[in-house]
């Protein structure tokens, strides 16, 4: 019998729609706040699978906090997230402006973003460590790292504790638990992984959390972390932070979409949780539950954030080259801003008067620090850093050849 | 003082380590239980547990990944990757992160890791089991570069290393791993015991890094060598009765330029040799550096011998590994020039 010849093609997912087209996201599966289960942190991970093809969600559409993973803060830390939110939008338009202005080279903003790391940040201890991505200085502001410091450090000025070596965002910051951050995507997945494999080693209760994009967990450096933490048990928590787009690339060239990101972890058995991104209280939630598995030496978690990359990916980049204009006002998890707004509100601890005088203090408050930042300079003005700051620290101590060019360099 | 194989001095070091500062850990694949395929791990797993030498997953961009990790931390990770062949996995992870870490956040995270690799051939490796990827390093700033010659020297500069506030890449000839070799793979291979450079003290000590040494001394024509073909060069040497001065460099970054400076500038003429191919290989830092440094010193070409621009043949090992009669041949040149 003739063997059948299939003349044999391509695949190559597409969105949905592209520029011109109505946003949908009607295909997106979203349950009710409330309605998903909260197990025990140390639940064997073969009976939590289904919590990977759900979506952990606290906030209602009403602003309602509702079901078991409604977490236990104070109306005090809820403003304080708030407010935490609030300010990194306010500095995200800033530096925008900043960069448009030719104050620096280059910015990237977390627009529609903010609750992941600003929630995430109120789980951990001192001495826990991130692994950020360059889209997570939440982490900074919600832990008190200076304004004037991350300016400075986006403009590369005599006040930047960076030497003016790495692109703008690109922050370090070993006091507030924070990695130094490296343009090479998904290197710090594994890093994290070593970082709390090593506090585990020494006997210590400090965990590490690991951060990635949608994009980016294509890397291999997402696959050996993930072997890595399960393998020896690390205490880490695996973050993915999945906002549909990785530059101009939607989320299914990732296989994003091909069941979900948090399923990766289950052919590791590591729990996986995937949570409402735009949900201050969700992801708090989540994140306190996969570090409390952490610090009780249960090994690690891994936990997807779906949210909406509501900005271009960088000041460099136009999305609306690649996806309809008013695709992120369409996104079914809205904004996270104003759903704890809405829910502070509701609570009876937050108004409209309040939000406006707090906005106004916050634009006053970057625009003070933007003003100090720039009495000591921008990428072009000012004091820079030394031309002698090029040499030192490429090691501990400066070599002869190292020395040899540096007095070539006229220092 | 007792007389040990490479093997037994690098598994030295790491125990002398092991045992005089608790950050040290030992990791990667197969060098736990099993000790390593080497056996340069053997005995450190039950002597310091598992939490401090232990297996890791085939994935050598997750064992330098963790280990810079842990060096973040506080811990000094040694790492072992099985073939120097293989590290191309781990290349983002070396040049991107563990070089530069110290450099980006302006000394608030540190590096401080060793990154074992058997390297070279002359074993019939062929392939993926003898290459020589020292130049892809040298060319990264942020690392320091070691190759030994000799178990004492092993020793003192892999426990150098260790102690060493930045990441070093750790090539270990795995062809002078049981003796020393000069390239006569006709000939009866002889052990580290019947060497002087087998003598290895037991205890802590140190070779410096960034300092050669002069291997046998000599006024006619300056070698700069390292690894396996420090004793070819010596072979060499004594078999064209050329009065070579051969100069194991010991450490490639950083480079002991003095030392090499002070020979070229005696002898005259310089011959680079290495099994690394020759193509912009470390060999042309070599000869540019002496040609500058060197210039009106210079009687002669500075001369290369290296492997071919080729993979690393199996079938036609001795053809391609630079062997004393190529090296005596470019010494021979070099002095007729």
């Amino acid at each position: 019998m003739a063997a059948q010849t299939t003349h044999l093609s391509l695949t190559v997912p597409e969105p949905s729609v592209r520029p011109g087209d109505m946003p949908d996201f009607s295909g997106m599966q979203v349950p009710e706040a409330g309605s998903v289960r909260r197990p025990p942190v140390d639940e064997r991970p073969e009976n939590m699978r289904d919590l990977a093809f759900t979506i952990v969600r606290v906030l209602d559409d009403t602003g309602d906090a509702t079901g078991p993973w409604t977490p236990d803060l104070s109306v005090a830390e809820l403003q304080a997230g708030l407010r935490h939110m609030m300010k990194l939008r306010v500095y995200d338009a800033r530096m925008l402006i900043a960069q448009r202005q030719g104050k620096t080279s280059f910015y990237m903003q977390h627009l529609g973003e903010e609750a992941i790391s600003c929630a995430f940040r109120g789980a951990l201890l001192p001495g826990d460590m991130n692994f950020p991505t360059y889209r997570q200085a939440g982490l900074l502001i919600a832990s008190g790292y200076p304004m004037v410091s991350m300016m400075c450090q986006v403009y590369s000025n005599d006040g930047d504790s960076a030497r003016g070596r790495q692109l703008p965002v690109f922050y370090s910051s070993k006091e507030h638990g924070f990695f130094s951050i490296s343009g090479n995507l998904a290197t710090q997945y594994i890093q994290a992984v070593g970082w709390a494999m090593a506090s585990a080693i020494s006997g210590d209760t400090q965990i590490a959390a690991a951060w990635i994009g949608d994009g980016s967990t294509a890397e291999s450096d997402f696959h050996a972390a993930l072997v890595f933490a399960s393998t020896y048990k690390a205490p880490v928590v695996l973050n993915i932070v999945n906002n549909q787009w990785a530059i101009s690339t939607f989320q299914g060239i990732a296989r994003g979409d091909a069941q979900t990101l948090a399923a990766r972890g289950l052919g590791f058995n590591i729990p996986s949780l995937r949570v409402d991104g735009n949900d201050y209280l969700a992801v708090r939630a989540a994140a306190d539950w996969a570090a409390e598995r952490a610090r009780r030496n249960l090994g690690p978690t891994l936990v997807e954030y779906v949210t909406y990359r509501s900005g271009g990916h960088s000041t460099s980049d136009d999305p609306s080259a690649y996806r309809p204009r008013d695709e992120g006002s369409a996104w079914p998890l809205g904004d996270p801003v104003m759903r704890l707004k809405t829910h502070l509100v509701r609570l009876g601890a937050w108004s409209e008067e309040r939000h406006v005088q707090a906005e106004a203090e916050f634009l006053e408050e970057v625009i003070a620090a933007q003003k100090e930042a720039e009495a000591i300079g921008t990428l072009h003005t000012g004091r820079r850093p030394s031309v002698r700051d090029i040499f030192e620290d490429v090691y501990a101590v400066m070599p002869p050849h190292l020395r040899r060019q540096r007095q070539q360099a006229g220092v | 003082m007792p007389r040990m194989t490479m093997i037994e001095a690098i598994r030295s070091a790491m125990d002398v380590m092991m045992e005089r500062d608790k950050t040290v850990v030992v990791f990667g694949q197969d060098v736990g239980y099993f000790g390593g395929v080497f056996r340069c791990t053997q005995g450190l797993q039950a002597k310091y547990g598992k939490a401090r030498c232990f297996d890791a997953p085939i994935s050598e961009l997750g064992i330098v990944g963790a280990g810079i990790g842990m060096a973040a931390y506080g811990l000094k990770p040694c790492l072992e990757i099985q073939f120097a062949d293989y590290m191309y996995p781990a290349f983002d992870q070396i040049v991107s992160e563990a070089a530069r870490l110290r450099y980006r956040s302006a000394g608030e995270f540190t590096c401080p890791i060793v990154v074992r690799m058997p390297t070279g051939g002359g074993i019939f490796g062929a392939q993926t089991h003898s290459q020589s990827p020292e130049a892809l390093f040298t060319h990264v700033s942020g690392l320091k570069v070691v190759v030994p010659s000799n178990p004492h020297d092993a020793k003192g500069l892999l426990i150098a290393a260790i102690e060493d506030p930045d990441p070093v890449i750790f090539l270990e000839p795995k062809r002078l791993y049981n003796g020393p070799f000069d390239g006569h793979h006709d000939r009866p291979v002889t052990p580290w015991s019947k060497h002087e450079l087998g003598e290895v003290a037991d205890g802590h000590y140190t070779a410096p890094l960034g300092k050669a040494v002069v291997r046998r001394s000599g006024g006619a024509v300056t070698i700069l060598t390292y690894g396996t073909m420090v004793h070819v060069a010596q072979a060499a040497a004594e078999e064209t009765g050329v009065d070579a001065e051969v100069i194991d460099l010991r450490t490639l970054l950083p480079l002991d330029l003095d030392a090499i400076m002070e020979s070229v500038k005696k002898t005259g003429r310089c011959v680079v040799v290495h099994e690394a191919t020759l193509t912009s290989g470390f060999g042309a830092e070599l000869a540019a550096l002496v040609q500058q440094h060197c210039f009106y010193h210079l009687e002669a070409p500075v001369a290369r011998v290296a492997g071919w621009d080729t993979p690393y043949p199996h079938a036609q090992e001795w053809d391609y590994f630079p062997g004393p009669a190529r090296v005596g041949q470019a010494l021979l040149e070099t002095m007729g020039a």
